[in-house]
């Protein structure tokens, strides 16, 4: 995955240290509106919907957007936008409510996935 | 998944690397995966208070973790995680949110120091994961047959135990092969899936 990010940007991020805490970002909430759960390895795909006008997007929750015009799991976003997790959780619920994510909610119960499992057992012993 | 593939996006999995601290999960990750970080900062659970001091600090309600996973993309559009769970005990909330939707757990054990992961044997099978135990074969390390390992920790028949060298691709490929078709067989009772 590339980053869509000038590198100038995250060497100053990392030397300077953070300079906000981390929650400041979603003014204090660390859970998604509505009580949407998004699991680590769930995918997040930024919808074709024009942006409501109420709707004031700060510049990380337009990073994610612009991260995720691809259908991106939800651990590669946070890894890429070297936020924390519940913080990216927070920001993609408020995205989810405006209709500008979708998020594609990855098979709980795994181990009774016999299709899943083929899939990663042939990939594995491909490698 | 089919969801997932109906948008042309990728079906996504994750397999827990377990053990206790130096037994080799992220020697084991970096041998087959593409290792890549992850920051989580999580509200402070019941587990974590009173083990992280907070004293003088009543404003702090969140507890880093920095954490690595690793990452195989394969050309059928799948993309498997593979997830250490972090040894120290102030971390343990984070094993629930690894846990969830996992396809089961690779307990890597080594043989000079077997109780250290009974906490991850403890967890897994309380929870319901299906697990397997990978004996790292450290140089100089005393070899046991795995049979003996069993009895050591206390496992049911059904648990495959393999040797693997955690440094060698192909190893803990064949580690990996082994929980996914222990996950596929038979052997395991449809009640052990759930995560509680």
């Amino acid at each position: 995955m590339t980053s869509h990010e000038g590198s100038g940007d995250r060497w100053f991020d990392r030397e300077a240290g953070p300079v906000v805490r981390p929650y400041a970002l979603t003014m204090g909430r660390t859970r998604p509106a509505g009580g949407a759960s998004f699991d680590l390895i769930d995918v997040v795909i930024a919808t074709s919907d024009r942006m409501p006008e109420h709707f004031r997007p700060g510049p990380e929750h337009r990073r994610i957007l612009s991260l995720c015009r691809r259908p991106t799991p939800i651990v590669d976003l946070t890894s890429e936008i070297d936020l924390p997790l519940g913080v990216v959780r927070v920001l993609l619920g408020d995205l989810a409510s405006e209709g500008l994510v979708r998020v594609m909610s990855t098979q709980k119960q795994p181990a009774s996935d016999q299709r899943l499992l083929r899939m990663v057992l042939d990939g594995l012993e491909s490698l | 998944m089919d969801l997932n593939h109906s948008n042309g996006g990728p079906s996504t999995a994750k397999i827990l690397i377990s053990g206790g601290f130096g037994v080799g999960k992220t020697t084991l990750v970096g041998a087959i995966s593409e290792i890549r970080p992850l920051r989580t900062e999580e509200p402070m659970s019941d587990r974590s208070v009173g083990i992280d001091d907070t004293r003088g600090v009543s404003a702090k309600t969140t507890t880093t973790v920095a954490m690595d996973f690793g990452r195989i993309s394969f050309p059928s559009q799948l993309v498997l995680y593979l997830f250490g769970t972090p040894g120290q005990a102030r971390f343990w909330f984070m094993w629930d949110e690894l846990a969830i939707g996992a396809i089961g757990a690779v307990v890597l054990a080594d043989t000079r120091r077997v109780a250290d992961c009974f906490a991850s044997i403890d967890y897994f099978e309380h929870n319901g994961i299906p697990f397997i135990i990978a004996v790292n074969c450290f140089d100089g390390a005393p070899r046991f047959e795995p049979e003996d390992i069993r009895i050591a920790l206390s496992l049911g028949p059904g648990v495959p135990i393999v040797l693997c060298d955690v440094r060698q691709r192909d190893s803990v490929k064949q580690v990996l092969v082994s929980l996914v078709r222990y996950v596929m067989s038979d052997s395991r009772r449809p009640d052990q899936m759930s995560i509680g």
